[in-house]
């Protein structure tokens, strides 16, 4: 039987898509574009206003900063998981994966108590003489970024380790051979055997990023807005039309960004590679 | 780089308390093409890591060229490694799988240009440069692993079971274009390899291994026709085995046969058998002949193969053997249940040290 035999597979899951993604979408755009009559001037606000363009700009760079700091975290410890015997492997990867049993709203209030007023963080720093006045770590972009790097790191580790376990040992073992210290075969082939998995993670850390909403709103301040916190806001004060307009930015920028990063992330990632040998 | 030999000294490697590789010791001369022989977990694997630096022996050396390596890291040993499957880099070109060796030993690029097209000229993949390895067939992907192993000159070059993914007629292909290589090459070659028909195509000397130790090391005519115990005579080849009693005057009895023999070399053996190749033994006219064993026989089973005819046979005692016919002119294909007398000159006939099981 062909390939095509088995595209009936597919309905199930076509299904689900159009119900639940495309439909909703669409219905999103034909909110943002009349209210009740046909209107630009949702798409216009949004880009007259220098607030809203900041509020983007925001949501790019706090999940380009989180994408990266997760590969840059998360990037050395799939790498040594994947050194580990076979046994202990099972183990980190089961303490890496705990984190991800609890909800995101759980962990975020976890960040409260930490680096709260009279947090254990403050209160440790305050023990150990470090400080006499409690430092605010509450509501500031720096106790975002660290929440949600702590909260996306996992996906990252668990992709970069499912690309390094692809890896044949003996590909490593033939460039030692062949002449490559450890340093070199790791860079000349682990890394860039790796990269296709490690870019897929960091964008997949990006986009969940982009829709953040929670640990901005609790963690952050007035400063801290992401385009979701002004999705919200907007419900709630029951502008439909203007937070359609609001998701339907977000799942642009969220789309061109992906596209970007794979394409650039790759470029880049060559080039700094070709130029490290 | 000139050509060097090798030299294990007492090697062994415990895993806990497994021996894998027991006081292995063994001189290969410069140019030689070694073959390490045996079935998986005899060692010869195990010998091949700690030569290339995979692997750190517990006990003993290992020298290349007179110098011990064992304290050098993989990339400072300068061999060339083949590997079963080939480990060719997926991200690279052809071209660029080649050169790695090179690049990284600092070669200018009109080196590594020249020296890359001419090994790629040898293997014949000159037009294949700018290909990935995936785009490649298993015997071509072969050639450039064996390429990229050769191209910096290394005087010592492992193979590690390197033809064990191709069919039979690539395998029996590229035996032969190994062969031309090393002709050309002249490095000494350590192949490691479980398939006896490759170690005596290929290989100047053989080390047959078990356990962890060489059970016999010596050319391929030597192993196979001279194995010094029923481990190697059965490893190589197909052999029957016939238990040997001394008898009396320096005869030895055979009492699978029926039938004694004297002549054969007197070895130091406490238990003895007697080993004959099937192409040794053939129908002989009646009538005792000196130095020939005969003995009576019925034909049980009869297997055509084309260029000969293997036969099954049983003893009047009971003992089933195997002999061939090599179809030469004017043979005729035996009929199954035959009654003959079957024999084999006592020269042919090698006594070898027989398992105790």
């Amino acid at each position: 039987m062909s390939a095509r035999s088995y595209l009936w597979l597919f309905l199930p899951a076509l299904a689900l898509l159009l119900l639940f993604i495309l439909a909703p979408a669409a219905d999103l755009l034909r909110a943002s574009m009349f209210d009740p009559d046909f209107t630009t001037e949702h798409f216009a606000r949004l880009v007259t206003r220098g607030v809203y363009i900041d509020v983007m700009l925001r949501t790019i760079r706090v999940s380009l900063i989180v994408a990266v700091c997760c590969t840059i975290i998360g990037y050395p410890i799939a790498y040594f998981i994947n050194l580990q015997p076979r046994s202990r492997q099972t183990i980190l990867l089961f303490l890496i994966l705990i984190p991800m049993w609890m909800s995101i709203l759980i962990r975020t209030f976890a960040w409260i108590v930490v680096l709260g007023r009279d947090g254990l963080l403050n209160e440790a720093l305050a023990a150990v003489g470090l400080i006499d006045e409690p430092v605010r770590m509450l509501f500031t972009s720096g106790a975002v970024l660290a929440a949600m790097v702590q909260i996306l790191l996992p996906i990252q580790i668990l992709t970069c380790y499912a690309a390094m376990t692809e890896i044949d040992f003996d590909l490593i073992r033939a460039a030692r051979v062949l002449g490559a210290k450890p340093r070199q075969a790791l860079m000349r082939v682990f890394l860039p055997l790796s990269l296709d998995g490690t870019i897929t993670g960091l964008v997949i850390v990006f986009m969940l990023s982009m829709g953040f909403f929670i640990t901005p709103a609790l963690l952050g301040g007035r400063q801290d807005t992401m385009i979701a916190n002004l999705i919200e806001f907007q419900v709630q004060r029951l502008n439909w039309s203007f937070a359609a307009a609001l998701g339907l930015v977000l799942l642009l920028l969220t789309i061109v960004m992906i596209v970007l990063l794979r394409g650039l992330g790759r470029m880049a990632a060559r080039r700094i590679l070709k130029a490290g040998l | 780089m000139s050509v060097a030999g090798l030299n294990f000294r007492h090697i062994t490697k415990r895993y806990g308390p497994v021996v894998a590789l027991d006081r292995f010791s063994l001189d290969v001369a410069p140019g030689e093409f070694m073959t390490f022989l045996g079935p998986s977990g005899s060692g010869k694997t195990t010998a091949l890591n700690i030569l290339a630096g995979f692997t750190s022996a517990t006990e003993g050396d290992v020298l290349i060229g007179d110098r011990s390596v064992v304290d050098l890291p993989p990339e400072k040993r300068n061999v060339g490694m083949v590997f079963q499957s080939y480990s060719l880099f997926p991200h690279l070109t052809v071209f660029e799988n080649v050169a790695f060796p090179l690049r990284l030993r600092g070669a200018s690029a009109d080196t590594i240009k020249q020296k890359v097209g001419s090994v790629l000229d040898m293997v014949k993949l000159a037009d294949f440069g700018g290909r990935m390895p995936n785009e490649l067939s298993g015997g071509q992907r072969q050639r450039v692993a064996f390429a990229r192993a050769v191209v910096f000159d290394p005087p010592v070059l492992l193979m590690d079971e390197p033809l064990g993914a191709l069919d039979l007629k690539l395998r029996e292909q590229m035996q032969l274009e190994i062969k031309r290589f090393h002709a050309e090459i002249g490095c000494t070659i350590i192949f490691v390899t479980h398939d006896q028909g490759e170690a005596l195509t290929l290989s100047d000397r053989v080390a047959v291994m078990r356990d962890g130790r060489i059970a016999q090391v010596g050319s391929p005519q030597d192993i196979y026709d001279r194995p010094e115990s029923q481990y190697v005579a059965e490893f190589i080849g197909r052999t029957n085995l016939f238990q040997l009693r001394r008898g009396q005057g320096g005869t030895w009895d055979i009492p699978d046969l029926a039938a004694a023999v004297s002549g054969i070399a007197e070895a130091n053996l406490s238990q003895a058998a007697l080993s004959v190749r099937p192409e040794k033994i053939r129908p002989v006219p009646a009538g005792a002949q000196a130095d020939q064993i005969a003995f009576d026989a019925k034909i049980s089973d009869v297997v055509f193969q084309g260029d000969h005819v293997q036969y099954e046979a049983v003893a009047q005692g009971g003992k089933t053997l195997i002999f061939q016919d090599h179809r030469g002119p004017g043979s005729e294909l035996l009929p199954k249940g035959l009654a003959v007398r079957l024999g084999f000159s006592a020269s042919d006939a090698v006594p070898v040290e027989r398992e105790t099981a």
